[in-house]
């Protein structure tokens, strides 16, 4: 039978195609100039330029982190190129002003900017490469005085909204990779929802790289003012290419008072091919602040990319706030991933639970990585971690490194873990129901899964679904 | 319906199947019985298709086709089911959902439509009322956290949305206490017709008490070394097996 299921050949990767449309790309290399250029290329006020460069000079002295689980060749920061705009974005009045190529690629990622999408209730602030290229459903969220736009026109827009908070959770100082964000970063989106504000749909950005060999830096700022309520969809897809590309990504949640941000990021860059060609690397710095009765809940689900290092984390500042962190993280053939959260209680009864789902098949390295930490002053608070990992085959591994300290008496964490192999008997007990192995093993996968599946909405349920059934396809021999 | 000739089959050195004939026709129930380690189960995961066991000789005919030479999945499409010894767990998918998945799969091999999910819960319906089962118990992961008794019955309730042409019960009565064990063997009479046929492996005749079979053949070291009527259940239940394993 093992015969048969490895005849289960990879299915190729869908999204590998690239746009052919005229790019306004800078020289590759990095120095104060680059970072001068990006700012004035985006019309950008003196102070966010001045941040930039004091981002960009942390940067210069700080050194690529070694501490993560991960292998890879050195990344060549002065060869990526540090800008690309497709050269036909101009102010549109409406998308049929979008280059129709650039529609066709939407079409491709099976999303679409059309009233289909509108109907079925979800605003997409599209980002193809650098600059955002369309926004649906403005003026509904307008109604509601929600703010929903791509980052450089948040900056113009709304300059004392990002002046107060852009790097208050995540500072440029924070990490070598958020520092070189902070400098280069070219777009990204800004979401404020207002005080008491129930935000009437879910927003949703498709993020694409597209250009070759271009870093993607974007930059997501999300914040939701007292009483309010948001829930934002992420999706990510890259095309196929031969060479590693880099990305590193910020991501700022502010959950003011009684507030409560849901973030839903379903990422499916390109993971290299079987032999481990190619691929995105993925480094991204995301945490979120939440103030007295705040919450913040992440939920990821990450098949993609051919290095993944990331740890959506938590500050749970103020008192009764309370942090959520849901994930599934699946390797394949050479992947690596190095994910998990930091669960910061600063405030009094506290309260955080972490689902991590890890699944390795092919010769992929799955690690947990995650810090529960209770601050003398966060008494009265909780955590609850469960850490379950799943192995598909012999070659792949599964990793741990959680880390937790306590530091007040009347905290209490919990941590438990698990490791399984899916079994020859489970799949053989679900192919004499009639099911074929493949069926089977994304049925077993699925039901793994669940816990944290259920924390995302409907569709991308459905997406992320699919998604792991195409990344573990031919897994099992 | 099924016909297998000379059947060897080996578990790495091991041969543990040593020339195994039996016919069975539709309309019929053949008990299969015999001591610990004789074979039984193994020729029931042989005829289902487990990959653990290796055929060295022999053939398996099923309505007119090679069945040794189809993937397990197919053999279950055409209509052969295996009732498990042990059923596995599958923590997280809902039982309603892998059996619809299940049914589903069947129906398309057969070139049907899919049934939707809320039709499938109304014949759901029914088939829980034959195995004197709690709907609650759809909504379970698969045999996940079921006891001994509720693993049994799910695999009868299986039996009964599936229905098989060709069903084997590997076991089913071990360890069934005697009102569970009425249940089951009540469902499988129920889902009893003239063009479907049933295999019992079992250790006891106890089970034979309520699902009376017309043939019953004895396993011993790897052969069939006795058959006979009803009436040889009751024979072994009164004199064991020894007389019989010494015989061979």
């Amino acid at each position: 039978m093992s015969s048969s299921i490895e005849s289960l050949v990879n299915r190729e990767y869908q999204y590998g195609f690239v746009t052919d449309v005229e790019s306004d790309t800078i020289e590759p290399g990095l120095n104060e100039d680059v970072v001068r250029l990006i700012s004035s290329k985006k019309d950008e006020p003196q102070w966010l330029l001045d941040w930039r460069l004091k981002a960009f000079r942390r940067w210069q002295t700080m050194t690529e982190p070694h501490w993560p689980n991960l292998k890879y060749n050195p990344i060549d920061y002065q060869g990526a190129r540090y800008y690309s705009a497709p050269k036909s974005v101009k102010p549109l009045q409406s998308l049929d002003e979008v280059d129709p190529e650039l529609l066709a690629t939407y079409k491709k990622l099976g999303i679409s900017l059309t009233e289909q999408k509108m109907l079925a209730g979800v605003a997409v602030d599209a980002i193809f490469d650098s600059v955002s290229v369309g926004t649906t459903m403005k003026a509904e969220l307008a109604k509601h005085g929600v703010v929903f736009c791509s980052f450089t026109e948040a900056v113009h827009d709304y300059p004392e909204l990002i002046q107060k908070y852009l790097g208050s959770v995540v500072p440029y100082s924070d990490n070598f990779f958020a520092a070189l964000n902070s400098a280069v970063f070219s777009d990204g989106s800004f979401c404020y929802v207002p005080k008491g504000v129930r935000c009437p749909i879910e927003l949703s950005t498709y993020f694409r790289i597209n250009a070759a060999d271009t870093g993607q830096f974007e930059r997501t700022l999300i914040v939701a003012d007292e009483g309010a309520y948001v829930s934002y969809l992420e999706g990510c897809t890259a095309p196929k290419r031969s060479t590693n590309q880099l990305h590193a990504a910020v991501v700022e949640l502010v959950a003011l008072d009684r507030s409560s941000i849901k973030y839903s990021t379903v990422q499916n860059w390109y993971a290299g091919d079987k032999d481990g060609v190619g691929g995105i690397y993925n480094f991204v710095t995301k945490r979120g602040k939440a103030l007295e009765d705040a919450k913040i809940s992440w939920t990821q689900v990450e098949t993609g990319s051919a290095i993944t290092w990331k740890y959506p984390s938590v500050i749970l500042q103020g008192d009764n706030s309370v942090g959520e962190f849901y994930s599934v993280a699946v390797v394949n053939n050479k992947q690596q991933a190095d994910t998990g959260t930091k669960m910061i209680h600063i405030g009094k009864n506290t309260k955080s639970t972490i689902i991590s789902k890890g699944i390795s098949a092919g010769e992929g390295q799955n690690s947990y990585r995650g810090r529960v930490q209770m601050l003398p002053k966060a008494t009265g608070s909780r955590n609850y971690t469960q850490c379950d990992s799943m192995l598909i085959g012999n070659k792949c591994g599964a990793h741990t490194f959680p880390y937790i300290e306590v530091a007040n008496n009347s905290s209490t964490t919990e941590h438990e873990a698990s490791t399984s192999k899916i079994g020859e008997d489970q799949i053989f007990y679900c192919k004499a129901r009639g099911l074929s192995a493949e069926h089977a093993i994304s049925l077993i996968v699925s039901g793994f899964c669940r816990e944290v599946f259920k924390e995302l909405p409907m569709e991308f349920a459905l997406e992320a679904q699919q998604l792991l059934g195409i990344t573990l396809e031919g897994s099992v021999g | 319906m099924l016909k297998i000739e000379n059947l060897h089959c080996s578990v790495g050195e091991k041969e543990i199947l040593k020339g195994i004939s039996l016919s069975v026709n539709a309309g019929e129930i053949h008990a299969i019985m015999g001591p610990n380690g004789s074979g039984k189960s193994t020729l029931a995961q042989v005829i289902a298709g487990h990959p653990g066991f290796e055929v060295t000789q022999g053939t398996i005919d099923y309505e007119g086709s090679d069945l040794l030479d189809m993937e397990p999945e197919v053999r279950a499409q055409k209509g052969v089911f295996l009732a498990f010894q042990y059923p596995v767990e599958i923590p997280g998918v809902t039982n309603a959902y892998f059996l619809r998945s299940a049914y589903n799969e069947i129906r398309k091999a057969r070139g049907d439509e899919e049934m939707d999910p809320m039709e499938f819960l109304d014949l759901m319906e029914a088939k829980l009322k034959l195995v004197d089962m709690d709907t609650a118990l759809l909504h379970r992961s698969v045999n996940a956290g079921f006891s001994g008794g509720e693993k049994k019955r799910n695999e009868i309730l299986q039996m009964a949305v599936l229905e098989p042409k060709l069903a084997i019960l590997d076991e089913t009565d071990s360890g069934l206490d005697i009102d569970a064990l009425r249940v089951v063997a009540g469902g499988v009479n129920a889902l009893r017709k003239p063009d479907n046929a049933t295999v019992i492996v079992t250790h006891y005749q106890r089970l034979l008490n309520y699902i009376v079979p017309d043939f019953v053949h004895v396993l011993a070291g790897g052969r069939i070394v006795k058959s006979g009527g009803k009436e040889l259940a009751l024979e072994l239940e009164a004199k064991g097996y020894d007389w019989l394993v010494e015989a061979a």
